[in-house]
């Protein structure tokens, strides 16, 4: 059974169309990327996988239809949208007595355990916590939760570089565990590149590409391309060029890697270039757009 | 609801992960946890009746035993001591209700303003929980504390008084009457249920509204007020609403409660039971509440 499945999944905010009929299909024991410009639909799709936003269409998560059944859901489904949704006169201790007296798979010991490698005080109210802190914590309290699905929205927005790795170290070595699935979505791309199983691109309510990481790497190729072999590589119809210190790098879909390896030095690109490049075919998107 | 383990068979070796299925849910307790809950976050549920007492005990003090001690009179003095503070009681349920007031006008509307609405949502409770929780807090919490604060309140005066009476070499004070808590207990239920539809339909405007709950809340009485009053120069729903504010008095208590209540024979229990007006404003309170559950469904943050 695949934990998500989707089929013309469709929201619209009055005539702005957030979602177009998307199809969705996320495997149980995956890690999807879910990558997209601002106003893309990402939230919305999110929103309505966790109950949180009414929707048109077909969607199951774990079986179970999350806009009627949100409150049994949330038993196997845990959620970080961003840093700011832990209420700020919350305290420490109280967070772990509610999500303890609330949730029937939520680990107290491992909780504690996790928020004992910070610096996060039992009696600290979430107002007094840095932003870093205050991810830590709604992260201790995730990972305690033996849930099967994990939802994170922007986890990272605004976090500095060492909350950040850590954020995803923690995520890999003590939560991820191949039964569970988890779904992401950040604009630091090149971040969670090496944890993902899995791909998407959405933009403008659909999805623009769908394929696992492997697909990817097999898929795609980036030439450095050398200045004397720039015709050659054009002409075997590369899907994006860009100039870097005055070198053409050619990126290309289904090339022969022998072909390319003629050209220059050929490596797998990262996705935030695959990203542009994707979207940069896209009628009515800007070159350029922030990833 | 269990994974099978043999998901699991491609873990990192070293991995000392427990399967997913070894694991027992534990109990939960959500109704009781979201009414903690919400005494975390609104202080003022158990403080402001709090202050209020310390409030009235100050003034007690001051009229009351301050006045009798410096009376020379026996007579008088014991006269001074003997009169009973109706309004102390009355003042905490004023103080009571204004909480109330206050907090379901907060309630649904602060937890979207401030984005906690989605951390609430990503656990395993239902809107109906958290929305039976929030009224739970002007229906059940604040009569609660109220009682309790008014009799240790009340406790406190009489050993004034009996100090104050053995300082002068007179007999103590009279123990409080068991017919006092009662008449406080009634006084507090009538009123919960009186006013359960007025709390329901504050927080069934504190789901919905985007901004300035309060008003929302007052202009639909307002309005259609306003409107017969033009149109059709009566006042019945005017006076509709005044019943719903104050005419608990007339259905609870003899003489419709009127002057001080001092004796159980001025409670009418089976009059306040059998007045349509409570159960057509619980009919009101249930369909305001459900709507409120609907409307927490629905809305986002703000």
């Amino acid at each position: 059974m695949p934990c998500i499945e989707a089929h013309g999944l469709r929201k619209a905010y009055g005539a702005t169309v957030a979602l177009d009929g998307i199809d969705l299909s996320v495997e149980e024991g995956h890690i999807l990327g879910l990558i997209g410009p601002n106003g893309a639909g990402k939230t919305t799709a999110l929103n309505a996988i966790l109950g949180l936003a009414p929707y048109q269409g077909e969607l199951k998560v774990l079986g179970r239809d999350p806009w009627t059944e949100r409150d049994q859901l949330m038993r196997d489904v845990c959620f970080i949208a961003d840093v700011a949704v832990l209420p700020r006169w919350l305290r420490v201790s109280q967070a772990l007595d509610y999500v303890a007296g609330v949730h029937p798979r939520f680990d107290r010991a491992k909780a504690e355990a996790f928020l004992a490698k910070t610096a996060i005080k039992r009696a600290s109210k979430v107002r007094e916590l840095s932003k870093g802190m205050v991810t830590q914590l709604h992260l201790a309290l995730v990972m305690a939760i033996d849930a099967r699905l994990l939802v994170l929205d922007e986890p990272t927005l605004g976090l500095d570089i060492l909350y950040r790795k850590q954020f995803y170290d923690s995520l890999l070595n003590d939560y991820y565990d191949r039964s569970r699935t988890i779904v992401v979505t950040t604009h630091q791309v090149e971040e969670v590149q090496h944890i993902l199983t899995d791909l998407m691109f959405i933009n403008h309510g659909r999805i623009v590409l769908d394929c696992s990481m492997e697909e990817f790497e097999s898929r795609y190729l980036e030439v450095m391309v050398n200045p004397e072999h720039v015709p050659a590589a054009r002409a075997l119809k590369p899907m994006h060029e860009r100039q870097v210190f005055g070198r053409s790098i050619l990126l290309f879909d289904r090339a022969d890697r022998r072909e390319l390896a003629a050209l220059g030095e050929v490596r797998t690109p990262n996705i935030a270039d695959l990203f542009v490049a994707v979207m940069g075919n896209q009628p009515g998107t800007p070159q350029g757009v922030a990833v | 609801m269990n994974t099978q383990s043999g998901a699991t068979l491609g873990s990192p070796p070293g991995s000392n992960e427990i399967p997913a299925a070894a694991l027992p849910p534990t109990p939960t307790r959500p109704m009781y946890w979201s009414i903690r809950r919400e005494l975390w976050e609104n202080r003022s549920i158990y403080i402001v009746p709090l202050v209020v007492a310390g409030v009235v005990l100050l003034a007690f003090l001051i009229a009351t035993i301050g006045r009798a001690i410096v009376i020379v009179d026996p007579a008088q003095k014991a006269a001074v001591l003997a009169e009973r503070n109706h309004f102390a009681a009355a003042v905490m349920m004023a103080a009571a209700f204004i909480v109330g007031i206050f907090y379901c006008l907060d309630a649904l509307y602060g937890e979207r303003r401030d984005r906690s609405i989605l951390f609430w949502k990503s656990l395993p409770v239902s809107d109906l929980t958290t929305v039976l929780s929030k009224a739970s807090i002007p229906l059940v919490i604040l009569p609660l504390v109220t009682f309790v604060v008014v009799v240790a309140m009340q406790l406190v005066m009489l050993l004034l008084r009996s100090a104050a009476l053995l300082m002068s070499g007179l007999s103590a004070a009279t123990p409080l009457s068991l017919e006092q808590p009662v008449i406080l207990l009634y006084s507090l239920v009538v009123l919960a249920l009186w006013h359960a539809p007025l709390y329901a339909w504050l927080l069934l405007v504190s789901s919905w509204a985007r901004r300035a709950v309060f008003l929302w809340a007052m202009l639909p009485p307002v309005v259609i007020s306003v409107f017969e009053k033009v149109a059709f120069n009566t006042s019945y729903f005017q006076s509709m609403i005044n019943y719903r504010l104050t005419g608990f008095a007339r259905e609870a208590f003899a003489g419709g409660g009127h002057g001080s209540i001092d004796s159980l024979t001025q409670l009418t229990p089976g009059n306040f039971l059998s007045a349509p007006g409570l159960w057509i404003g619980l009919a009101f309170a249930a369909a305001f509440l459900l709507a409120a559950t609907r409307m927490r469904r629905y809305r986002e943050p703000i």
